[in-house]
């Protein structure tokens, strides 16, 4: 499918486009599954992914119905034509949650040392919340009923807390809360991608550990910038960049370049002197 | 049976303290101008229960309610509701806040008789934490805990469909119903405001009556009301209208919502609200957003 060319690596390239490609990955052994990235770069993760290695995903329109293509993002040009494969209304996407064939890839405005994660609120009380934020949303039903991985667009310690999440809105590797007849391995929490690394939730017990650091990322920024523990264990390798057919293929998922506007002023991928 | 009605006499049948459901998603075909009347009206105490978008904001900020219902309550592009945060922040209401599924299987049961529908969804979150009245129950089939999700029983629900006929058989022929079926089908009483009134025969076309998603015997009063739904969409015939909802956002930071409901709602019948808005031909040309 790619030649030799399009296969090496790319040498200039955008930290969202790295972000990208290295989201997609998060969907690469799934097979089929509805993949949902909420927020621009999971979805352009998810939809590089079955536009690549995994065909075999499934993608809704973000509306109702499921795409044999992944739409592209923005405003389409005129005579567009989506290409529908099955009404998927938000009432069936429940069937799809509960039935486990799903992965999400969602960005939560907390994330604490169990994997918890949490959009509804932060800080007060429960009955009179600081900042109100969304609710918890789908948050429970899907992190107990399929795979999830984490988008941090900026990686810091207002967002990897040190304690709990101020509202635990999803499932995690948390002892304490383990519902009866359950084991940890039933939790299924994938990727953590942030602007500074990929990380994930394979370390003892489940802990956080670290995959790789992207390019120019040192591991002591990784640590210094997360509120608990995270596993460094080896040799941490960089985050691969990704190749000159990727950058092909999402240039076509996102014509308007929206990406760009994602994370704060568009930093290269590569931030090595 | 000529279930016609007037949207002063569908609020006429409500009352104070009532459980209501309110049908659509965030900013999407929600029945506005039926909560516009509800702001007009004295009615206080409410329980509301929906996929909340302004029409949670809105009762939130005129003092109607007493408790939400929620997963949550969002504008979609303005991602938090300003009204419905301030409503949280000042701790002004009881809320019950669960998974937006939950809501789904709390409106099944509902409709169902069951006083419960267990799940999965919840356990280990502090859904299960923070609400006493949803009880964690053991299986009489495995070893594992459930979440027992009570029933949503709601006095009345209140929706919007692009059109129905008189005897309260209605149509929505946007790509998604949402959970309006559930929500008719979990009520005592359902009103829903339409865009379009049609004779009973436009049914009779199956390609026509694939749209109706509950039985007539659901509805108790439909309410002729072009563009009920503004701002909010009632796709394919409009979009939400972004304008709109900006003023509405910035109204939160800047006079509150006394201003915005002084210049658009207090003083203005419904004809009254859709001039100052631009007319219903300009709402009628409110572009569909793309996702």
């Amino acid at each position: 499918m790619t030649n030799p060319v399009n296969d090496s690596a790319a040498s200039e390239y955008s930290l969202a486009e790295l972000m990208i490609c290295a989201g997609a990955e998060a969907f690469r052994n799934d097979g089929e599954v509805l993949a949902t990235g909420i927020g621009l770069i999971p979805r352009l993760a998810a939809s590089l992914a079955m536009k690549t290695f995994n065909p075999d995903l499934m993608m809704t329109d973000s509306e109702a119905w499921l795409l044999s293509e992944p739409n592209p993002v923005g405003n389409r040009e005129e005579g567009f034509v989506q290409k529908n494969e099955t009404w998927m209304g938000f009432s069936r996407i429940f069937d799809n949650v509960w039935s486990s064939k799903r992965h999400a890839m969602v960005g939560p405005t907390q994330i604490d040392r169990y994997g918890q994660a949490n959009i509804s609120a932060l800080g007060g009380t429960y009955e009179q919340p600081k900042v109100q934020m969304l609710g918890v949303r789908g948050f429970p039903g899907n992190s107990i009923s399929h795979a999830n991985s984490f988008f941090v667009p900026s990686h810091n310690k207002r967002v990897f807390v040190e304690g709990e999440c101020d509202v635990v809105a999803s499932i995690g590797y948390n002892p304490q809360r383990l519902p009866k007849g359950y084991s940890l391995d039933d939790i299924d929490i994938r990727l953590v991608i942030t602007d500074l690394c990929v990380m994930d939730w394979n370390g003892p017990d489940h802990q956080l550990r670290l995959v790789s650091t992207h390019p120019g990322v040192s591991v002591e920024q990784v640590l210094e910038n997360t509120g608990f523990e995270v596993i460094v264990d080896g040799d941490i390798p960089v985050t691969a960049a990704p190749t000159q057919a990727q950058l092909d293929v999402i240039r076509q998922l996102d014509p308007h370049n929206l990406r760009a506007r994602q994370l704060k002023d568009n930093p290269p991928g590569d931030r090595r002197q | 049976m000529d279930k016609r009605m007037t949207a002063a006499d569908i609020v006429a049948e409500l009352q104070d303290g009532m459980t209501i459901g309110i049908g659509g998603w965030g900013p999407r075909r929600k029945p506005m101008a039926l909560i516009r009347e509800i702001l007009r009206s004295d009615l206080k105490d409410l329980t509301v229960v929906a996929y909340g978008g302004a029409d949670v904001g809105m009762l939130c900020a005129a003092g109607k309610v007493k408790k939400v219902v929620f997963a949550f309550v969002s504008l979609d592009f303005i991602p938090l509701e300003p009204y419905f945060r301030q409503a949280r922040q000042k701790g002004e209401i009881e809320v019950m806040e669960i998974d937006e599924g939950m809501m789904l299987l709390g409106l099944r049961a509902a409709a169902w008789g069951c006083p419960y529908i267990p799940t999965r969804i919840g356990l280990g979150t502090d859904v299960v934490r923070v609400n006493p009245e949803i009880k964690v129950i053991d299986s009489p089939y495995d070893e594992k805990e459930w979440v027992a999700m009570p029933a949503l029983k709601l006095d009345v629900s209140l929706l919007h469909a692009d059109c129905a006929d008189e005897r309260g058989v209605c149509q929505i022929k946007g790509s998604d119903h949402y959970m309006d079926d559930w929500f008719a089908r979990a009520a005592q009483k359902t009103f829903v405001s339409c865009d379009e009134l049609v004779d009973a025969d436009y049914f009779n076309n199956p390609e026509e009556s694939r749209y109706v998603f509950w039985e007539r015997s659901m509805t108790s009063g439909v309410c002729l009301q072009p563009g009920g739904a503004h701002p909010t969409s009632c796709a394919p015939l409009y979009g939400f209208d972004v304008p709109h909802f900006k003023e509405y956002n910035a109204s939160a930071k800047e006079g509150g919502f006394e201003a915005y409901f002084e210049k658009f709602i207090s003083n203005s019948n419904e004809e009254e609200y859709q001039a100052k808005v631009g007319g219903l031909e300009a709402i009628k040309q409110l572009p569909l957003p793309v996702y």
